[in-house]
């Protein structure tokens, strides 16, 4: 569905070295992207600010030419091929409004149906399935400039759709949004990826967005991807494990083993400590622990994605 | 496929008239505002002509032909692609990414969707302008004329029009482009209201032969009058506007290709 051989993006920056003199510097912003995304995958592009997310679905949708290399989407090259290409895709950048500022949400949706040449049908079944599933009827009528931003981002979901795209590409779709709208864009996007028909990329800096929607990571830095893969193994890869965190009802004695694990914190008078769990299994680990030691309470944390992202980021 | 195209144009017509009118208070304000600069522009041209019965070797009425036959064409241009240099403010801001994701041209989209209706008034008040300096003068009428008449102002729209853009593209390449152009719309205009008898040798051979302003409405207002060309260009060189015109827009639209691939956007 989507390829990107080698795919780069130059910019030249002019920087400011003393009164006239200026010093053309280029700055590699995607600096050789190879991936390959077949249809009905759902992959989530993250990475630190400047990384080259955001040029690279500009690239991928045509709105950027590429400095070198190759891109295709639904077998279509994106600049030269760009109209015939955005009837095949939906995009929602983030910050970028696709519906008129000053009409009611309701004749975004109408003028979008000519703009994509959609089947009145079509179109009608379309907006009748985004309304349900994200709740629009309250603020159909309401000029797109007096909405909120949750609504508005609920419009611009349903905008993108609506000439039911083979991709969908999402720049920060959740960027700003409260828990509540947050949660209604992610249920909206798992359920529409469940259906299989939609290829999902999206880029976005809330993990919790990746760790709901994606089976797919793709991590990129400096212009360059540096891991691409399920976040399973990306833990895998960066050693981070699931732990046993226990409270017990004695103090924990000193120099306490248990097998297969790491101990790594002794918190609280030494009535709470923390496992990682190396070769043995969650159950095993709490079988052998509460046959050792008085247990109160007991819990197994996943590992947090944030803090293996934060370490890929600073090396 | 053209159907479907030109009826999504016009649903974007459509919704820019809407979007204007529901700021109505400030729409007639606008509207009238414009229209007084155009009455400024053609008075400047007649409070010259109080000073002086001749100016160029033309009279009032004369001169009145080469003013009508430019602000007919000026304003028309300005209504429909004028807007085009908002396109400065897109590239800064990096809005134009919404624009270049739907499917249609970039161009057609950046002008309906800024189509400023406010300046419609213009267009009739330039119309009518050349309407009255037609009557003002005795033209002998034949077929080749009234052609002539009426396909002048749309290659002089045709003109201005690919000066704006051009200027506009400016934007692509260099984001700080500012107003410089419109020393060249603008500037254009104001160099076409006056026979080009007036200007400075230098001058005109750059403005009005090198970059062809003298076909906006000199010469085809000498070819209305009859009159020859005390510059020396033969009589058929007022019908060759629409030409000049052609040219112009082929160079505005490869500049614009060219132009749109070097868009940057900004960062999000």
């Amino acid at each position: 569905m989507i390829t990107m051989k080698d795919l780069r993006k130059d910019f030249s920056v002019r920087v400011k070295k003393g009164r006239l003199r200026r010093e053309k510097r280029v700055v590699n912003a995607v600096d050789g992207v190879s991936l390959t995304i077949e249809r009905g995958e759902m992959v989530g592009y993250i990475g630190p600010n400047g990384a080259g997310k955001s040029t690279t679905l500009k690239m991928l949708t045509g709105v950027l030419t590429p400095s070198g290399g190759e891109v295709s989407v639904c077998g279509l090259v994106p600049v030269p091929q760009r109209i015939r290409l955005a009837l095949r895709i939906g995009v929602v950048f983030g910050q970028r409004s696709q519906l008129w500022w000053d009409l009611p949400l309701r004749e975004s949706f109408a003028l979008l149906r000519h703009i994509y040449r959609v089947p009145a049908t079509e179109h009608a079944g379309r907006l009748k399935r985004c309304r349900d599933l994200l709740d629009l009827d309250g603020f159909l009528d309401t000029p797109v400039r007096q909405l909120s931003l949750g609504q508005r981002m609920r419009g611009e979901l349903t905008a993108a759709l609506l000439h039911g795209p083979e991709v969908l590409f999402l720049d920060e779709p959740t960027i700003g949004l409260d828990v509540v709208s947050k949660q209604a864009v992610r249920s909206f996007l798992a359920e529409l990826g469940a259906t299989g028909d939609v290829t999902l990329v999206l880029t976005t800096h809330d993990l919790a967005d990746i760790e709901r929607l994606c089976e797919r990571l793709v991590v990129i830095d400096h212009g360059r991807v540096v891991h691409d893969g399920t976040i399973d193994a990306l833990h895998a890869r960066y050693g981070s494990r699931r732990s046993l965190v226990a409270d017990l009802a004695v103090p924990l004695p000193e120099g306490f083993t248990l097998p297969g694990t790491t101990l790594t914190s002794v918190e609280a008078d030494r009535h709470r400590a923390t496992f990682a769990l190396d070769a043995a299994t969650a159950g095993e680990a709490v079988a052998a622990l509460v046959a050792a030691v008085p247990i109160r309470d007991l819990s197994v944390v996943e590992p947090d994605i944030e803090d293996v992202v934060a370490r890929l980021y600073t090396t | 496929m053209a159907e479907g195209n030109l009826r999504a144009y016009a649903a974007l017509a459509g919704a820019q008239a809407r979007s204007v009118f529901s700021y109505r208070a400030s729409f007639v304000v606008e509207m009238v505002a414009n229209m007084g600069a155009t009455v400024l522009d053609v008075l400047a041209v007649l409070v010259l002509f109080r000073a002086t019965p001749i100016v160029g070797g033309f009279t009032l009425a004369e001169a009145a032909l080469t003013v009508g036959l430019s602000s007919a064409a000026f304003a028309f241009a300005d209504f429909l692609v004028g807007n085009v240099d908002r396109l400065k403010t897109y590239v800064r801001a990096g809005t134009l990414d919404a624009v270049l994701v739907r499917p249609l041209g970039a161009l057609p989209q950046l002008l309906l969707m800024d189509l400023p209706i406010r300046k419609l008034l213009r267009v009739v008040f330039g119309v009518a302008v050349l309407a009255v300096a037609i009557g003002a003068n005795d033209i002998h009428w034949t077929p080749a004329r009234v052609v002539l008449v009426v396909i002048t102002p749309l290659a002089g729209s045709l003109f201005f029009g690919s000066i704006f853009v051009v200027s506009a593209t400016l934007a692509f390449w260099w984001v700080d482009s500012g107003e410089i152009g419109s020393a060249f719309t603008y500037g254009g205009r104001d160099f076409t209201a006056y026979p080009i008898t007036v200007y400075g040798e230098w001058f005109r051979n750059l403005f009005a032969y090198a970059m062809g302003f003298a076909f906006v409405a000199y010469q085809p207002a000498l070819a209305l009058l009859g009159r020859t060309d005390p510059l020396g260009l033969p009589s058929w060189a007022g019908f060759v506007s629409p030409l000049v015109a052609l040219v112009a827009a082929c160079l505005a639209a490869a500049v614009w290709r060219v132009g749109i691939r070097h868009y940057r956007s900004t960062g999000s």
